[in-house]
C-alpha cells in the first residue's frame, strides 16, 4: 500500500516537474538540437545560449536584472514597514472605527488590481511620475502605503498569536503604544516580516501586468518585460537564448524557494496566501 | 508561524479581531491607533478609493489619454451600451474568461485535494514532496513559464514529440483557436500547489477519532472520504474555491505571453483583463476601459456573493458558530 502510494506520488511529480526540467535542459541545447531533440537532456551540452541571450537585445540583461532587483527590494521594504504599522493598529490598539476599517481592509483583499490600473495610471501620469529617468515610482509608492492587504492580514493574524501579557508587562514598565511596538511587537514579528518579505519579492519579481503598463524605455525594462520581447522577435534561432534567459529569470525565485521552503509553505498555511 | 496554523482561515475573513476587553481604549491609544494606521489610510484613499471613484466617473466619458482634459465629454451610458449591444469582442472575452475559470478552477482544486490526500500521511520524503508540488505555484505566473508553455505546445514542441511516440500527429496547439485556451487551463491546473498546501493544513485538523469510529462501524475508505473527509474539509474547500475562482478571472500574464499580447489566435485566449489592457493601453480608450473595469468589478462582486450564498448549503462548520 505504502509502495503504491509512493509510486503514484513520484509519477505525478515527474509530470509536474517535467516542464521545469525540460526548460533547463533545452536552455543548454544548440540551435540545431532544439529542432531535432525534444527530450529533456541535451546531447551536446552548449552553454552558449546564455551569453547569447544575455546580449540578445540592444541593452544587456544585466541592466534588466538590476532594474528588477531595484523595484523588488523597494517593494519589500515598503510592504514590510507599512503593513507592519497597519497590522499593529488593527491587532493591538483600541480606537474608534477600528472594526469598520478592518472590514474595509478585508474588502480590499478581494479587490482585483486590474480594476484600478486605468485610473491609477492617469493619476500617476498627471503627477508626472510615468516615464522619465525613474519610472518605477508608480510600482513602488503604493507598497509604502500598505495597499497589499494580504500582508496586513497576515501580520494581524500573526500578532494575535503574541501573548498580550507581554504588552501589559511592557506598559507596566512604562512603555507607551510606541514603546510596546518597538520593544515587543517588532522583535517578535520577525517570522511574519520574513514571510512578507519573501512573498513581496517573488510577486514583484514575477509581476508583469503593472511593469508592462508603466515601463516603456528599453533601458528601464525589468526582466519580465524584456523577456516578452523574445516572443515578439521569435525566429527559431531565438529559442535557446530565450530559454536561457527564462531560466535565469526564475533563478532568484528558485533560490528563495530552496532557502525558505518550509517557511513559504507554512506562510500560506496561515493565511491562504497565493503563490 | 506555527502559532496560527491551527486556526481555520475562512473564519477570519468575516471577523475583526476579537475585542479583548469591554470599553474603549484611552485617548492616547486612539491617537496612536490612527498614527499607525495613517500610511494604510492614505493608501486606501489615494491608491484605492480615489482611483475607483475616478474610474467610475471616467466610465461615463469618452476620455482617451492622448487628448486634453478639456476635450473630455460626458456621454452618459454610451460606453456600457456599446459594451453590451455593439461589441461582440466584449462578449467573446467574457465567454473565454468564464470558460477558463469554470474549467480550470475545479480541475485545479481536484488535483490539489487528490495530491493532498496522497501526502497527508507521514512518509519518507513527504516534506520535500510538498515543497516540490508547491514550486509551480511560485513560478507559474511568470513570463518565463508562459514562454515555456508556448514552446512546449507549439507545432514542433515537445508535447507533439511525446504524442509522436504513440503515432499521433499533433498540431500547433497554441496556434489553434480550438485548443489555445486549453493550454492555458493546463498551465493554471499545473499550479495546484498553493491550494494543496491549504488542503493539507485542513486535513490535519480532521479528528482521527472520527475515522476510527467509522472504521469500527464498518465504513470503507470511500465511505469515509465522502462522509468524513469531505464535510470536515468543506470550509477549506470553500475558502480555496473563492480564492481560486477570483484568481481565475484575473488570468493575464500567460494569455498575454502565448498570444503575443493579442488574445489570439482568433481571440481564443482573449481573457477579460487582457481585453481591458488592450482597450486602455493599446487603443487608449480609457473611458471605455474604465467601463469594462467596473463591469468586471460588479461581476466579481456578484460572484463572491453567489459563492457565499450557495456556500451556506454545503459548507459545514464543526463548531456551528460561524453563521
Amino acid at each position: 500500500m505504502k509502495a503504491i502510494r509512493l509510486v503514484v506520488i513520484l509519477a505525478i511529480m515527474a509530470v509536474i516537474l517535467y516542464p521545469l526540467v525540460w526548460m533547463l535542459g533545452t536552455s543548454f541545447k544548440g540551435q540545431q538540437e532544439i529542432l531535432s531533440n525534444a527530450g529533456v537532456f541535451p546531447e551536446d551540452f552548449s552553454p552558449g545560449n546564455y551569453p547569447e541571450g544575455w546580449n540578445h537585445l540592444d541593452v544587456n540583461f544585466g541592466r534588466f536584472f538590476l532594474n528588477s532587483t531595484l523595484v523588488a527590494v523597494a517593494v519589500v521594504i515598503g510592504n514590510a514597514v507599512s503593513c507592519l504599522l497597519a497590522a499593529y493598529a488593527f491587532a493591538r490598539l483600541r480606537f474608534r472605527g477600528r472594526g469598520m476599517w478592518f472590514a474595509v481592509m478585508i474588502g480590499t483583499l478581494l479587490l482585483p488590481g486590474h480594476v484600478l490600473i486605468v485610473p491609477q495610471f492617469i493619476v500617476f501620469r498627471e503627477l508626472g511620475l510615468v516615464g522619465g529617468e525613474f519610472p518605477y515610482l508608480p510600482l513602488i509608492v503604493p507598497h509604502f502605503l500598505a495597499t497589499e492587504a494580504f500582508f496586513v492580514f497576515l501580520m494581524v493574524q500573526f500578532m494575535r498569536g503574541i501573548p498580550r501579557e507581554l504588552d501589559e508587562a511592557a506598559k507596566i514598565d512604562g512603555c507607551s503604544s510606541f514603546g510596546v511596538f518597538r520593544n515587543v511587537i517588532l522583535p517578535l514579528s520577525r517570522p511574519a516580516l520574513v514571510t512578507t518579505a519573501i512573498f513581496s519579492f517573488i510577486w514583484t519579481w514575477n509581476d508583469f501586468f503593472r511593469q508592462l503598463v508603466y515601463v516603456s524605455d528599453l533601458e528601464k525594462y525589468t526582466v519580465p518585460v524584456a523577456l516578452r520581447l523574445f516572443i515578439d522577435s521569435q525566429g527559431q534561432s531565438a529559442v535557446g537564448p530565450m530559454f536561457a534567459m527564462s531560466v535565469l529569470s526564475l533563478l532568484p525565485v528558485f533560490l528563495f524557494f530552496v532557502a525558505f521552503q518550509r517557511m513559504l509553505v507554512e506562510g500560506i498555511n496561515t493565511s491562504g496566501l497565493k503563490g | 508561524m506555527a502559532l496560527t496554523t491551527t486556526e481555520r482561515p475562512t473564519r477570519h475573513l468575516a471577523r475583526p479581531p476579537a475585542k479583548r476587553r469591554a470599553g474603549r481604549g484611552t485617548r492616547r491609544e486612539g491617537v496612536a491607533g490612527y498614527l499607525f494606521l495613517s500610511p494604510w489610510l492614505l493608501g486606501l484613499m489615494a491608491i484605492t478609493a480615489a482611483p475607483m471613484l475616478m474610474s467610475l466617473v471616467l466610465s461615463f466619458t469618452n476620455y482617451d489619454i492622448l487628448s486634453e482634459w478639456s476635450e473630455l465629454k460626458f456621454i452618459g451610458f454610451d460606453n456600457y451600451q456599446r459594451m453590451f449591444t455593439e461589441d461582440p469582442t466584449f462578449w467573446h472575452s467574457v465567454q473565454v474568461t468564464v470558460l477558463y475559470a469554470v474549467v480550470a478552477t475545479p480541475l485545479k482544486l481536484a488535483a490539489a485535494l487528490g495530491v493532498a490526500l496522497l501526502l497527508s500521511r507521514n512518509m519518507f520524503g513527504v516534506g520535500l514532496f510538498r515543497g516540490l508540488f508547491y514550486l509551480p505555484s511560485l513560478l507559474g505566473g511568470s513570463v518565463a513559464l508562459g514562454i515555456v508553455w508556448f514552446t512546449m505546445f507549439n507545432r514542433d514542441g515537445s508535447f507533439n514529440s511525446f504524442l509522436g511516440l504513440f503515432g499521433i500527429e499533433g498540431e500547433g496547439w497554441v496556434n489553434n483557436p480550438d485548443y489555445a485556451l486549453s493550454t492555458l487551463i493546463l498551465l493554471a491546473v499545473w499550479q495546484f500547489g498553493a491550494p494543496m498546501v491549504i488542503f493539507l493544513a485542513g486535513l490535519k485538523q480532521v479528528p482521527q477519532e472520527l475515522y476510527e469510529a467509522a472504521a469500527v462501524d464498518g465504513a470503507g475508505a470511500i465511505r469515509r472520504f465522502f462522509s468524513i473527509t469531505l464535510p470536515m474539509l468543506s470550509p477549506v474547500i470553500f475558502f480555496n474555491l473563492v480564492l481560486e475562482t477570483i484568481h481565475g478571472f484575473q488570468g493575464f500574464t500567460s494569455a498575454f505571453v502565448i498570444s503575443g499580447g493579442t488574445g489570439g489566435p482568433v481571440d481564443s485566449t482573449l481573457m477579460y483583463t487582457l481585453y481591458l489592457y488592450i482597450k486602455g493601453f493599446t487603443d487608449y480608450e480609457m473611458g471605455y476601459a474604465s467601463a469594462l473595469a467596473w463591469v468586471f468589478l460588479a461581476a466579481v462582486g456578484l460572484l463572491t456573493v453567489v459563492l457565499f450564498t450557495t456556500g451556506r448549503f454545503w459548507v459545514h462548520y464543526a463548531d456551528g458558530d460561524d453563521r
